[in-house]
């Protein structure tokens, strides 16, 4: 979790608060595989990294995590405009709603008929 | 008439003087409000008094809001009951259009949206690349081959950096990438260029080997050539689905041109030998194109290292835009081909138009991220395919099509016995799955690939393709297991074959009386 947490300083302050970021941002993607692909890969990347201790590689690393943060701030915008129906996995299959926005319950069960 | 403006105004900022303006008046457009409202508070503040910012400052925004309430109240019509006259919407939908969609739109918790496990047909367009692409479909429109403007040089420079990527992508130079619509394209342009030169020049050569199981963009280019009087050998593979080298050695004659064999099978996935079949064909002084719209980005890939001349690449296969594929054509030994499109000599006068940069663009980030993420998405891939090919293998009477060892892990091709393919793919309706290329999947036509391997009707009928790709999860894979073992048993159930089996008689034994 705690990426970079051997270096001095403020790099490790910042690298956790990049990765929250990260992993905030990825969660806004409408479509289910790429918000798990977003935390899946920012949770992956910064673990595969998190014995890096020049600091060069670090800063370098830290500004590619930043591009890659803008590029999501922009995705996820896009994302949320084009939004479609959710996938049959998220959240079971019951077919139902849950919570008191509305009460319209699926009759139909997918894929048999 | 400017006389009676002249006095209403007149009049109104007279009124607006007053410190009580009655609410009968009749003059009511906002900014004579606005007036009327800084006049009551001059009326009862101080000398010195606190301001804010907010209260300083008109918002028009504000102010356009608080005239509509003003005005609707007045009228006693409220705009989310009223429908604007000539269309279906409310008038709040109309004036606020975020305010009115999201009265009607109903937020669901589970979705019906099927699980896409079709990566062979196509892959999602990942948004790194989308990002990539947007400026060049919003900003950067210049025509890349203008050599005398900004706008020009600015897109040219993008696909420049494009052709980079794909290029180091498969080991190449950016100068041997031929930017086409797509493998199709690039299959078309390699087999028949090649054959059409060197057939024109002397009509020496004029021998194609293929296989049996390629692309049908291949077998149908290779069937128009025999019409224009050229030599086909359909190469027949073995039961795994790989060529036999010994096969292919006897075959190629002094008169072979071109060999084409795809590198990664688009509906059972096994990986040829490439290496193998470069080393052979650049021993005998014969061309080797593969398809490899399946494999780049998927598998490492080489073209120095395999001997490869030329090579079909699809951007929409490794997370691009679709519309836009590359041909690599090698420059060294150089490889001599006749242009299909012949015009303005872009892309060294083999490909003629207008490149798409937006496209392109796209096409060369997807390249770059398939080779920063080669590794990762291949050891994921594999995971899931490892999970889900157990899982079906372990329920009986299933087969994996093709080399169970040579394949690519992101393509299983599984055969349900006793159960019709296109039958299992209506009930696995929340499942986006294939029985094979998505070029024939109309048809209800046992795949030709299958065939090809030697596997009966039957079996070829009721295989199915899964594609697993970089945005596939686990709980997708579980998902797909659970939904394809209750269903492939439901089928069964239903199936007086099954029954048969199950009690012991062998299918093959039985005489069907003709009716």
């Amino acid at each position: 979790m705690s990426v970079l947490a051997g270096v001095k300083g403020d790099t490790g302050q910042q690298a956790r608060s990049l990765y929250r970021q990260l992993l905030r941002q990825g969660g806004q993607f409408a479509a289910y595989n790429f918000r798990e692909y977003a935390r899946r890969r920012t949770r992956d990347s910064f673990r595969e990294n998190m014995g890096v201790s020049d600091e060069r590689k670090i800063q370098e690393l830290m500004q590619k995590g930043l591009k890659e943060l803008q590029s999501l701030k922009r995705q996820t915008v896009v994302s949320q405009f084009f939004q479609l129906d959710r996938l049959v996995v998220e959240g079971g299959k019951s077919g139902k709603q849950s919570g008191l926005r509305n009460d319209i319950v699926r009759q139909k069960d997918t894929g048999w008929d | 008439m400017p006389n009676i403006a002249a006095n209403s105004l007149r009049q109104a900022s007279r009124l607006c003087l007053k410190p009580a303006v009655s609410n009968a008046s009749l003059l009511r457009a906002s900014t004579h409000r606005a007036a009327a409202i800084s006049a009551q508070k001059i009326a009862t503040r101080g000398y010195v008094s606190e301001s804010k910012k907010d209260n300083a400052q008109v918002s028009v925004e504000t102010a356009i809001r608080a005239d509509q309430k003003q005005f609707f109240q007045e009228t006693g019509k409220r705009p989310q009951d009223e429908i604007v006259p000539g269309t279906s919407t409310t008038a709040d939908a109309m004036m606020s259009p975020m305010a009115g969609v999201l009265k009607q739109a109903t937020i669901m918790d589970e979705g019906q949206r099927p699980i896409y496990l079709d990566m062979q047909a196509t892959t999602p367009l990942d948004p790194r690349v989308l990002d990539a692409m947007l400026p060049y479909y919003s900003g950067l429109y210049g025509n890349p081959h203008s050599r005398t403007h900004a706008y020009g040089w600015e897109t040219d420079k993008g696909i420049e950096d494009a052709r980079e990527h794909i290029a180091s992508l498969i080991g190449a130079d950016p100068k041997e990438i031929i930017f086409t619509s797509g493998a199709t394209e690039s299959n078309n342009m390699s087999v028949k260029g090649v054959a059409r030169f060197f057939g024109r020049s002397g009509g020496r050569k004029n021998h194609i080997i293929t296989t049996q199981t390629e692309h049908k963009c291949v077998l149908d280019s290779c069937r128009h050539l025999q019409d224009e009087g050229f030599q086909v050998t359909y190469l027949p593979v073995r039961n795994s689905g790989l060529i036999d080298m010994k096969e292919l050695e006897a075959a190629i004659r002094p008169e072979t041109a071109i060999v084409s064999i795809m590198s990664v099978n688009n509906e059972i996935g096994v990986i040829q030998p490439l290496e193998e079949i470069g080393k052979l064909c650049r021993s005998k002084k014969v061309f080797f194109h593969t398809d490899a719209a399946q494999a780049v980005g998927k598998i490492p890939m080489d073209v120095n290292k395999m001997n490869i001349d030329l090579m079909s690449i699809s951007s929409h296969k490794i997370y691009g835009p679709k519309g836009i594929g590359a041909c690599y054509v090698r420059r060294r030994p150089r490889v001599r081909i006749d242009p299909i499109i012949s015009g303005g000599g872009q892309e060294r006068g083999l490909r003629s138009g207008t490149l798409a940069p937006a496209l392109v663009v796209g096409f060369g980030q997807a390249c770059r991220i398939a080779k920063e993420e080669l590794e990762y998405d291949s050891k994921r891939i594999k995971k899931l395919s490892d999970r889900l090919l157990k899982g079906l293998l372990s329920l009986e009477h299933t087969t994996q099509n093709g080399d169970s060892k040579s394949f690519y892990p992101g393509c299983v091709n599984v055969s349900f016995a006793y159960v019709e393919g296109e039958s299992l793919l209506m009930a696995l309706k929340d499942i986006a799955l294939s029985s094979g290329s998505a070029c024939t999947s109309a048809s209800l036509e046992p795949s030709y690939v299958l065939r090809a391997l030697g596997s009966s009707d039957e079996s070829a009928h009721s295989s199915i393709r899964f594609g697993i790709g970089r945005f596939t999860t686990e709980s997708e894979i579980d998902y797909v297991l659970k939904a394809v073992t209750d269903r492939v048993s439901f089928l069964r159930e239903l199936s007086p074959l099954w029954e048969l089996v199950q009690e012991g008689i062998a299918l093959d034994s039985i005489e069907w009386s003709q009716h």
